[in-house]
């Protein structure tokens, strides 16, 4: 049989996106999350967390991109002009949100507050626009030829921005439960009590989406309730239960690390739940990996290093990770 | 918006979300590996001075570095977003080279990065300078790839058309591509100048206002060593990548030198002003030095090479702007060998740190290395137009199909956006600068790695008792 290292450069792409998820997703999460945390020490405490780690965090992005680039260089060009908009509003709070790491520690008293406006806004604008690509990519991408064949406001749809605030509450929920395991005391128990509802707001977004999509989406309806599709597919409902239902449990004792892994468990069941409804399709509906595969000469050559990188760089980025454990004190390790 | 076509509107957004990107990096990789130089310094002395300057320029470059990161996210996603068409005509050959730039550059620098900027209480002295070490490396990695992309764009090879498709057929021609080596060369020590050239200007400020200690004295003298050794050594770079230039690109090298026509087997002047025309096909009041442009561009005194003319109207670079940016980039680089120059002749009296003309003039060169650098990819970014892939795709085929409305909406974000958060970068910046360097309290480096007792690896700090106290509490 031969080997299909088109798929396995759709794994590769599924796993950076993920890996972008989970890991800006947390960090996003902390800059929405800033409203309910006026106190300057707690906000100083609640960046800090996040600091030493947010880069690498939003590096996966440029790889999800540059290795889409590389692997389905079609699929690169019809998504990115067809999210021409709402990827340039997630650009721009990128950028807001990312200079505010540095900026608000350099900021006097007065200037303070236009970065915590930007790290919250830029956060929130980030987070929002990624759902609203995510939602108008999952409804389907026109295409005629090789190139993007819709309009440009496309987005403005009530699925896609729906989606955009399913994914505003899901960094949410993981940027608070991070907090829980990251932070002591007061801002502790302020973030304790905010996951719970936030767990209810996106079981209740998870809820909106599964029965949305399947409505709106014939081809997805097809593949979800078809047989034996329906048999396999079955756990996931029950796993996402599962995970909800330890998350709020272990948010009503002492927790440390759990809500965390719970979130991002309930997170990878939506991220590979969706990933299985648009399978073999690279750009939902017409253009499939295959499709869009770049020459194998360009897939061999890009895969080789990568084989050999990302073990690397997940071994280094465990050992940031791992310098940086435990609780983030209040004296702040900013300089 | 002012009439302009979506081409139009795209080109501007890539060449203003460029121009902005490119100083943070220039920069970047330069601290980077000035600072891995003052760590080592500090490893090897045991100088307190070494230690207050690393984190000196540690703060400042934290700013350029986030300032670099956000921008260049957006270069990442521009190439799909504006130009859809080029991504997919010459995807499969740039895009590895982009993606390897992420895996081994990006993520190394990024994955060390936390630690060089807030693990000094919590790793030891080595693993610290290792991580500085990796950033620096990270950066120079990242300009060889990136480099190694913009090179094979302007002197394509290794590569056959399929399908109307460009596909890799020779990946090691593709990357050391006829243009790459000079390239990479040249801008690498761009950087290296442009950082020397801030450090110094920052010296030399704190050096005019009376505040001239030791930390100020030893990175200006750092600064000045630099750019008497690099600025003439990026002289002959620069020559040896013009010679390149006339072998692969001969229009822009006509262009930038306003050269319409030989005369019959006159040699080339060196032209030190004019006006190049397009519609005209003439250099109009043009002053120059006879025959030395032949030496210049052929090292013989009485070469030619093609004049505009002998290229097609429609494949042409604009001669007037690449006439004067080429002079601008040059001029400065002659002032820097200049600065350089005395920098030595005022060592040799021994009033380097005194004389107020020459400090001067080192604080108002602090931006001429990065305007140099503006000014140098302008040469060769216009100067390959009308193409984008050089002789091959054609700029005006490469945009995505975007109408003008978005466009024109994401140019007008993304100039507010960046005169706004750039602009309060640079300013912050500035502060720093003008705070100077502080004395470090190196008590608060542990004893050995995360938590745990080693023998201490510097020289000359005492590690006190509190220090491993203090670490609990630090973070």
């Amino acid at each position: 049989m031969d080997f299909d290292i088109t798929a396995v450069w759709a794994a590769i792409i599924f796993f950076s996106v993920f890996m972008y998820v989970v890991l800006d997703g947390f960090d996003l999460g902390i800059g929405m999350l800033y409203p309910f945390v006026p106190a300057k020490r707690d906000r100083d405490a609640m960046m800090n967390s996040v600091a030493p780690i947010w880069d690498g965090n939003e590096t996966w992005l440029v790889l999800g991109g540059e290795g889409l680039l590389a692997a389905f260089p079609v699929a690169y060009a019809v998504i990115l002009p067809g999210l021409y908009l709402p990827l340039i509003f997630m650009l721009v709070g990128l950028i807001f949100r990312g200079v505010a790491f540095e900026f608000r520690f350099k900021a006097n008293d007065r200037e303070r507050p236009i970065w915590d406006l930007a790290f919250m806004g830029g956060s929130m604008t980030a987070a929002f626009f990624q759902g609203v690509s995510l939602g108008a990519f999952l409804s389907g991408i026109p295409v005629s030829g090789r190139s993007y064949a819709g309009g440009p406001l496309d987005w403005f749809a009530p699925f896609p921005l729906a989606a955009g605030c399913g994914v505003v509450i899901a960094y949410a929920l993981l940027g608070a439960t991070w907090l829980v395991m990251k932070t002591e005391g007061e801002l502790y128990e302020r973030m304790k009590a905010l996951a719970r509802p936030l767990t209810w707001l996106l079981l209740a977004a998870v809820a909106v989406v599964s029965v949305w999509t399947p409505l709106s989406q014939h081809q997805v309806a097809e593949r979800w309730f078809s047989f034996p599709n329906l048999l396999i597919l079955s756990p996931v409902p029950l796993l996402v239960a599962a995970s909800s239902f330890w998350l709020l449990w272990a948010l009503g004792r002492d927790p440390h690390r759990q809500p965390f892994l719970a979130a991002l468990a309930l997170v990878l069941l939506g991220f590979t739940g969706m990933a299985i409804s648009i399978w073999p399709h690279i750009v939902p509906p017409a253009i499939t990996i295959w499709e869009a595969a770049a020459p194998r000469a360009t897939q061999t050559f890009a895969l080789v290093g990568t084989l050999i990188v990302l073990p690397l760089i997940l071994a280094y980025t465990g050992w940031a990770y791992y310098v940086f454990r435990g609780k983030v004190g209040e004296s702040g390790g900013y300089h | 918006m002012f009439g302009l076509a979506a081409l139009d509107l795209a080109r501007v957004q890539f060449a203003f979300t460029m121009s902005f990107h490119i100083m943070f990096p220039a920069i970047t990789i330069g601290l980077a590996s000035y600072l891995a130089v003052l760590e080592l310094c500090w490893l090897k002395t045991g100088r307190q001075v070494f230690v207050d300057l690393y984190h000196f320029w540690l703060k400042i470059f934290a700013v350029c570095f986030g300032m670099g990161v956000v921008s260049g996210i957006v270069m990442a996603y521009q190439f799909g977003t504006n130009w859809s068409y080029f991504s997919e005509y010459a995807g499969a050959i740039t895009g590895p080279l982009l993606a390897y730039e992420v895996l081994t550059a990006f993520f190394l620098e990024a994955g060390f990065l936390g630690v060089m900027l807030f693990g000094w209480t919590r790793v030891g002295p080595g693993l610290h300078f290792l991580a500085t070490c990796m950033v620096a490396l990270g950066t120079l990695i990242s300009a060889t790839w990136i480099l190694g992309s913009n090179s094979w764009m302007q002197t394509p090879q290794g590569y056959a058309i399929v399908e109307g498709r460009m596909v890799p057929v020779d990946w090691l021609r593709i990357i050391f591509n006829p243009s790459f080596p000079y390239r990479l060369v040249h801008m690498s020590i761009a950087a290296f100048l442009s950082t020397a050239l801030f450090v110094g200007a920052s010296a030399a400020w704190h050096l005019l206002k009376g505040r001239g200690n030791e930390a100020v004295r030893t990175m200006f003298s750092m600064a000045m060593w630099m750019a008497l050794i690099v600025a003439p050594i990026q002289a002959v770079v620069g020559d040896m990548h013009g010679l390149n230039t006339l072998q692969h690109q001969p229009a822009k090298i006509a262009a930038l030198e306003g050269h319409w026509q030989n005369e019959g087997k006159e040699a080339l002047p060196l032209l030190l002003f004019g006006i190049p025309s397009m519609e005209d096909e003439e250099t109009k009041f043009a002053i120059g030095i006879p025959r030395v442009g032949s030496w210049i561009l052929t090292h013989t005194w009485g070469g030619q090479i093609k004049g505009l003319k002998e290229f097609p109207k429609g494949e042409r670079p604009n001669s007037l702007i690449i006439f004067w940016s080429f002079r601008v980039m040059v001029g400065l680089g002659l002032l820097m060998i200049a600065l350089g120059a005395w920098s030595l002749w005022l060592r040799f009296k021994k009033r380097l740190y005194e004389d107020r003309r020459f400090l001067k003039l080192a604080m108002w060169m602090g931006p001429a290395g990065l305007l140099a650098v503006l000014t140098g990819w302008i040469t060769t970014e216009v100067g390959r137009q009308p193409w984008v892939v050089y002789g091959v795709l054609r700029t005006a085929d490469a945009a995505s199909k975007i109408s003008a409305g978005p466009l024109a909406l994401s140019l007008a974000v993304f100039v507010v956006a960046y005169l706004f958060v750039f602009g309060v970068g640079i300013a912050y910046v500035l502060r720093l600068v003008r705070k100077g360097p502080q004395a470090f309290d190196t008590t608060r480096i542990p004893q050995g790695g995360p938590g745990r007792g080693r023998t201490p690896a510097r020289p000359l700090s005492v590690p006190e008792a509190e220090a491993s106290a203090n670490e609990d509490n630090l973070t």
